[in-house]
């Protein structure tokens, strides 16, 4: 299944169980969303709940949080992450805070969901992966899933949970299919967050991601195993907030060496907090070498692909960090 | 019975509307009830004057030259429009039906006036003298490029016209245009102005409000110049707002505004000429609405058959093509200043410059690595690296030095 579909089916099983779920965003409905997300959900649950807005993203998601405060349970597109921009008060201020500032009785169940990070030569301002940003802020929870049983597991945990959630999805990945457990077909299938999935267990060295940089990262631990018989671990985090450190804890403590792949920039970004935590964790006496960080380059993403290229991890950089954590002559 | 009863000094005038009239009736604004805004035009479909008696400023040689600009954009577009088919460039967005409107307001624009575009404007861009190779630099992301390789396809930047960066995140070079023009009221006054291009789609944003009303509080000098084609990506503007046009939001800001006919090249460059003594002379912010039709697809990206139809736009293509409208005057006896073999040398010649501009940036080499980090803070003039950037610089040279053979390193400028 692709991870179109995926997201698909899970807003369709969640809109069938549930009449107070729809969805709103900008050519949602007509088009079928920018990205065909949403397709064929105006045909199956009309214009009451599969709804086109003009282009106003600070309007509309201030509409779906008035919505989400009023009891229903939207859920939002962005074109792209990088336009939520324009609403970033709405999403911060609004949504994430009320909750807590209504002193625990003003409820805010409502979805922020669209691709996130980059695509391919689209430029420094539909480039930009948000995970760090909404990752800092108390009151929201963010995903960021890798393979569609985690589109379809985790986005029907976020309609379902009652706060404000963060999907962070990843255009590149869309088109691309993996296999669907005989569960993760089920109507029933949720993933709860804060759960990190073991994509691929190893002894030598942990490597932790996100989102694509999972496949890139699944692909580097190939190049490792063929090319110096390290077995690294790959573990695909699929929340950011909350993050599994318990699962990076247990992890490094059988590797001793550990690796954070992402494609935000460096500064204040996801590897850094994993850092941090790590530091502050048991696992930091475990360490047999410093953590080493992969990230976006910190430049405003390049358009020309020559130079796009060089911005962000590849499989090869990556295998490069390993061998530097893992003490090997270059 | 209508009672109106003017406010005298004796009483006092609310703040908020000093000239409101008290009236004892329960009346609302019913907008349905207000006229509809006309839209002022020159020259019709058919090559016909609406009014003989019209007093042009535009000189035919000025007739000839723009109308020779309109056809470089479209030529252009369809080129691009191909190569990008072709897989010989990620991205591109033509004009097509809109030639007049970008085309006719540029000219009119002179030379400390700042550009705010939206990227449907290339032709614009040419009217103020950028030139197809200069186009075709940014579009092939070249060492060339003003942008230096950064921006996505349509996504211009060029100093020498004041034209600033396109910006994809919709409807913020209003503000911006806002901010400029404010900027050179305190800095040229009465000599320049900004003009702002946005489509009617993202007059939806925020940013429109904004922009507008601080433009009419502050006194700004610049032009609001609405391009409303119908369309913004799949939504018609019937689903974009339900007011008229958003021509009829200018009065409400206490914005002069004028709804042209954007397919009639002299009824925009009459109109954007008139407003922009407004905006320079009297300080005042114009609103300018220039009606037309996107016969293209939104982008390379769209495929705009999904959501109206091919009938539709063909009625467009056939019946009123803002080219071929000034065609038909320029070359009406009595006119007389162009003709059919003018047309086909003309069209014939900037098919092959626009094709060896095309090969030109094809081949020009890609901008330097180290250009990657530059310009990321104006540290120094721009001359020094932030220490986190000279570090990633270093490490990328220590990489490339290592795998040389790996990467094409030749493709791109020393
Ligand atoms: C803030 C933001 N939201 C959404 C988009 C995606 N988008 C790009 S162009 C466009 C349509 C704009 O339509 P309009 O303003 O009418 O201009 P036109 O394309 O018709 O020239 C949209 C929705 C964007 N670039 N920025
Ligand atoms: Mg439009």
């Amino acid at each position: 299944m692709s991870v179109r579909d995926a997201l698909n089916t899970a807003l369709a099983e969640e809109m069938d169980k549930d009449d107070d779920v729809f969805i709103m965003g900008e050519e949602v409905a007509q088009y079928n969303g920018a990205y065909k997300v949403t397709r064929g959900l105006l045909d199956r649950f009309g214009e009451r709940r599969v709804i086109d807005t003009p282009i106003t993203e600070m309007g509309f998601t201030g509409i779906c949080v008035g919505a989400a405060l009023a009891g229903l349970k939207p859920v939002c597109e962005f074109m792209t992450f990088n336009f939520a921009m324009q609403s970033i008060d709405q999403i911060i201020n609004s949504g994430a805070k009320t909750y807590y500032m209504s002193g625990g009785t003003q409820v805010c169940n409502v979805t922020f969901r669209g691709p996130n990070g980059a695509a391919a030569g689209v430029g420094a301002q539909h480039s930009q992966d948000y995970s760090a940003w909404y990752g800092s802020i108390p009151g929201l929870k963010v995903v960021s899933p890798y393979s569609s049983e985690d589109c379809k597991g985790l986005l029907k945990a976020a309609i379902r949970d009652p706060n404000v959630t963060i999907f962070l999805e990843n255009e590149m990945l869309y088109n691309e299919t993996f296999p669907m457990s005989e569960e993760a077909m089920s109507t029933d299938f949720v993933i709860p967050f804060g759960q990190a999935k073991i994509e691929r267990p190893g002894s030598d060295i942990t490597i932790v991601a996100h989102s694509r940089n999972v496949e890139f990262s699944l692909k580097a631990a190939e190049i490792l195993k063929e090319k110096y018989n390290v077995e690294a671990e790959v573990i695909n985090l699929r929340t950011i907030k909350p993050l599994d450190v318990p699962s990076i804890v247990k992890s490094v403590k059988k590797t001793n060496r550990l690796v954070s792949v992402e494609s935000g920039f460096p500064a204040f970004g996801v590897g850094s907090e994993i850092c941090a935590q790590i530091m502050e964790s048991e696992a930091f006496d475990a360490l047999d070498a410093p953590v080493e960080r992969v990230t976006g380059a910190e430049v405003p993403t390049p358009y020309a692909k020559e130079l796009e290229d060089f911005a962000f991890p590849t499989p090869e950089i990556i295998v490069r960090a390993c061998k530097k954590a893992l003490y090997m002559e270059e | 019975m209508n009672v109106l009863i003017r406010l005298t000094k004796s009483t006092l005038a609310y703040p908020g509307a000093e000239k409101s009239l008290i009236t004892p009736q329960l009346v609302f604004n019913d907008p349905t009830t207000l006229p509809v805004i006309s839209t002022f035009r020159i020259l019709s479909p058919t090559g016909a004057l609406v009014d003989n008696n019209h007093s042009l400023t535009i000189t035919s040689e000025k007739i000839v030259d723009l109308y020779k600009h309109m056809v470089t954009l479209h030529t252009l577009d369809t080129i691009m429009y191909d190569a990008q088919r072709q897989g010989r460039l990620s991205f591109y967005m033509t004009s097509s039906g809109e030639e007049a409107v970008s085309v006719a307001s540029g000219a009119i624009l002179e030379k400390h006036d700042q550009i705010f575009a939206q990227y449907r404007e290339q032709g614009a861009f040419l009217a103020r003298g950028l030139s197809v190779q200069d186009i075709m630099n940014q579009l092939y992301a070249n060492s060339n490029d003003h942008g230096k390789g950064r921006n996505m396809p349509i996504h211009h930047v060029n100093k020498a016209i004041n034209l600033h960066p396109i910006s994809s995140p919709l409807a913020t070079q209003i503000p911006h245009a806002v901010g400029a023009a404010y900027a050179l009221k305190l800095t040229k006054p009465n000599q320049a102005c900004s003009i702002c291009y946005v489509g009617e789609g993202a007059c939806s944003e925020g940013d429109f409000h904004a922009g507008l009303n601080i433009a009419a509080t502050r006194e700004c000098p610049v032009i609001f110049f609405v391009r409303n084609n119908g369309y913004a990506i799949s939504t018609a503007s019937k689903e974009q707002y339900k007011g008229d046009g958003i021509a009829s939001r200018g009065p409400g800001y206490g914005i002069v505004t004028i709804r042209i006919d954007g397919n009639d090249l002299l009824a925009v460059y009459e109109a954007t000429k008139a407003a922009r003594d407004l905006a320079v002379k009297e300080n005042r912010p114009v609103l300018i609405e220039a009606m037309t039709y996107r016969r293209s697809h939104h982008s390379t990206s769209d495929d705009s058959f999904a959501y109206r139809s091919k009938h539709e736009v063909d009625a467009w293509k056939r019946h009123d093509n803002p080219i071929s409208r000034i065609r038909k005057y320029m070359q009406r006896p009595d006119i007389n200043i162009w003709s059919d073999e003018l047309e086909e040398k003309f069209r014939k010649a900037t098919k092959k410059d626009i094709l060896k501009c095309l090969q030109i940036a094809e081949r020009t080499k890609k901008p330097p690595l180290s250009e990657i980090f530059t310009d990321v803070y104006f540290d120094n003039g721009g001359k020094e690296l932030q220490p986190h950037l000279k570090e990633q610089k270093e490490e990328l040279d220590e990489i490339l030095a290592q795998y040389r053979s790996w990467y094409h390193l030749e493709d791109y400028k020393a």
